[in-house]
């Protein structure tokens, strides 16, 4: 929890720049490929919230996003609801989900690689359910109909759907960090540090985990809403799939886990280094995961502050105002 | 201000309290005494709430607190410390005092503020932009006191604050203690440096095997028979006797 530096604003910059110089990129790929990964990265700030700053490590993340996503289209095909209705729907019943997943884990005191296992099973089981249960489409999921317009919240225009998911980044990465500076986030912090000496000075442990597990629910059904009303079909393999799970704790662990800027910064920059590799060896399809892992384990070695630590380390401006008080 | 009567806990077949009971008075500082193993962590952890008692009660400022989770016990103005230190590692020692004034602070200025007011009481003052893990065992030891007091308790269990420290240190803390005593708090603590607990307590209880087996001023303590074979063996009282007289 060091004060901003040099390093970090550079690493902060470049992001922000990579993301304005998409639009004006000769190749419309360019686009099309920051707005999967703006999804994710969405994904990635949900975990952010309890596997980064609540030391939760959830493997399971799939599971809120998954019924983000099933619970918009589900109300949108089968009852005919607005998709801004279906959008707050999804965002509500993401919550409801890490809620849930949450007040049965912590109940029993889960933590660690145990709950890691659990969310994942949770996942699993979604998955299974919304492939063999009709009203969610069983093996051939669920498609919405193409109805382009502000009132649908489909946009046919690439251009405007970037925008729009640009302010959704926006807004959670705000959100992540007014939760960051404040009780709520300093209880989560505590918490991940010494639940014991939290419980002590007056911390409530068992609520903190669940309610941060709500908020993540919250941003990953977002999370699964965008993904719905940007493809217009999901199925269970897609949403409630572990990729998605995976995804979700990759880019915070690299880009820096707990840390406002890091869940974008890992996503974005395992994307690009993906899409890289995809180009530089066309003939080797899944090498970006090879890729992927290799990262990881680096990271995981190397950088245990992720992307966001290391660049921490440049340039630290000293906190003048505080040194004279003492 | 607190009042203990016949707690009791086994943990399987190992009775480790049995029946013990205390009082505590507002303002007073009280030792709580005895070999390894007697029961007095377990005592506190009942009292604070963090093990359920088979048996007993707990008092505190008239009201039943018997079984409330720690957090609850915490909210009305009780609090522990632990033996073996507990920082929040990642934290600075500012944050880390301020998770404690967050209790009755909702706001993160205030909640800051308060946390440097206090860290600055407790001679903390330089190291408040320190991580709380470059701390030396008398820093986190420190922190303990600092992080607890932070949540505006009025009565601090603290469980062995002095074990570890170097005698200078010990004399530190022992003045911080009483400064915070005569600004209005209460203290119950296990100390094994004994001479810490004469300096301090004015009252101390001896726990043995579980059983309180004496209570009294700790001058008196030391002197008596059952205390001095707890620590030293069956016999001892009267051999030290014969000693003294021969």
């Amino acid at each position: 929890m060091k004060s901003q530096s040099i390093g970090q604003l550079a690493l902060a910059a470049a992001a922000v720049a990579y993301l304005i110089g998409v639009y004006f990129a000769s190749s419309p790929v360019w686009m099309g490929f920051t707005i999967n990964a703006l999804i994710i990265a969405v994904v990635a700030m949900s975990w952010n919230i309890t596997g980064g700053f609540g030391g939760l490590s959830s493997f399971g993340h799939a599971a809120l996003y998954g019924t983000g996503a099933y619970a918009s289209a589900i109300l949108q095909v089968k009852y005919g609801v607005n998709a801004w209705v279906g959008f707050a729907a999804g965002i509500l019943a993401g919550a409801a989900m890490g809620a849930f997943i949450g007040a049965l884990a912590f109940r029993y005191g889960l933590r660690g690689s145990y709950f890691a296992l659990v969310t994942l099973a949770f996942a699993e089981v979604l998955r299974i359910c919304a492939s063999s249960f009709e009203f969610t489409g069983g093996g051939s999921g669920l498609q919405l109909k193409l109805a382009p317009g502000l009132a649908n919240l489909q946009f046919a225009d690439r251009t405007v759907v970037y925008t729009a998911l640009l302010v959704v980044v926006a807004v959670v990465m705000i959100l992540t960090a007014l939760i960051k500076y404040s009780r709520f986030g300093a209880y989560l912090i505590a918490v991940r540090e010494n639940e014991d000496a939290a419980r002590a000075l007056g911390i409530d442990t068992y609520r903190i985990k669940v309610q941060a597990m709500a908020i993540s629910g919250a941003f990953g059904g977002l999370a699964g809403v965008l993904y719905l009303q940007l493809w217009l079909f999901i199925d269970s393999t897609v949403v409630y799939g572990s990729a998605i799970s995976v995804e979700a704790l990759i880019g915070p662990i690299i880009g820096g886990a707990g840390t406002v800027w890091g869940p974008l910064l890992g996503t974005l920059g395992l994307h690009l280094l993906g899409e890289g590799a995809k180009h530089l060896l066309p003939n080797a399809p899944g090498l970006n995961f090879v890729l992927y892992a290799v990262v990881l384990i680096c990271a995981l070695r190397f950088l245990p502050q992720g992307l966001v630590g290391l660049a921490g380390k440049f340039g630290a401006f000293t906190k003048k105002k505080e040194a004279e008080d003492a | 201000m607190l009042e203990v009567r016949n707690l009791s806990k086994s943990f399987g077949g190992l009775k480790a309290v049995t029946d013990a009971s205390l009082d505590v008075q507002e303002g007073s500082i009280v030792g709580l005494l005895g070999p390894n193993g007697a029961g007095k962590t377990t005592c506190f952890t009942m009292i604070a709430g963090f093990t359920k008692a088979d048996e007993g009660s707990v008092r505190f400022k008239g009201q039943d607190i018997t079984g409330l989770p720690p957090h609850r016990i915490c909210a009305l103005g009780m609090i522990r410390t632990f033996q073996i230190v507990q920082p929040f590692a990642g934290l600075t020692v500012q944050e880390n005092i301020a998770v404690g004034a967050y209790l009755h602070h909702h706001n993160r200025n205030e909640a800051m503020s308060v946390a440097r007011d206090v860290g600055k009481r407790l001679g903390m003052g330089a190291m408040l932009d320190r991580p709380a893990s470059s701390l030396t065992i008398a820093g986190r030891k420190r922190l303990e006191l600092a992080r607890a007091l932070a949540t505006g308790s009025k009565l601090l269990l603290l469980d062995e604050v002095m074990a570890g420290l170097i005698p200078s240190e010990i004399t530190e803390i022992v003045g911080i203690i009483r400064q915070i005593r005569d600004e209005g708090h209460t203290f119950l603590m296990i100390e094994h440096v004994m001479q810490a607990v004469m300096s301090l307590a004015e009252t101390a209880y001896v726990l043995n095997q579980g059983k309180m087996i004496a209570h009294g001023p700790p001058r008196e303590l030391v002197r008596d028979p059952s205390v001095v074979e707890a620590y030293l063996g069956h016999g001892a009282a009267a051999r030290l006797q014969e000693e003294n007289h021969a």
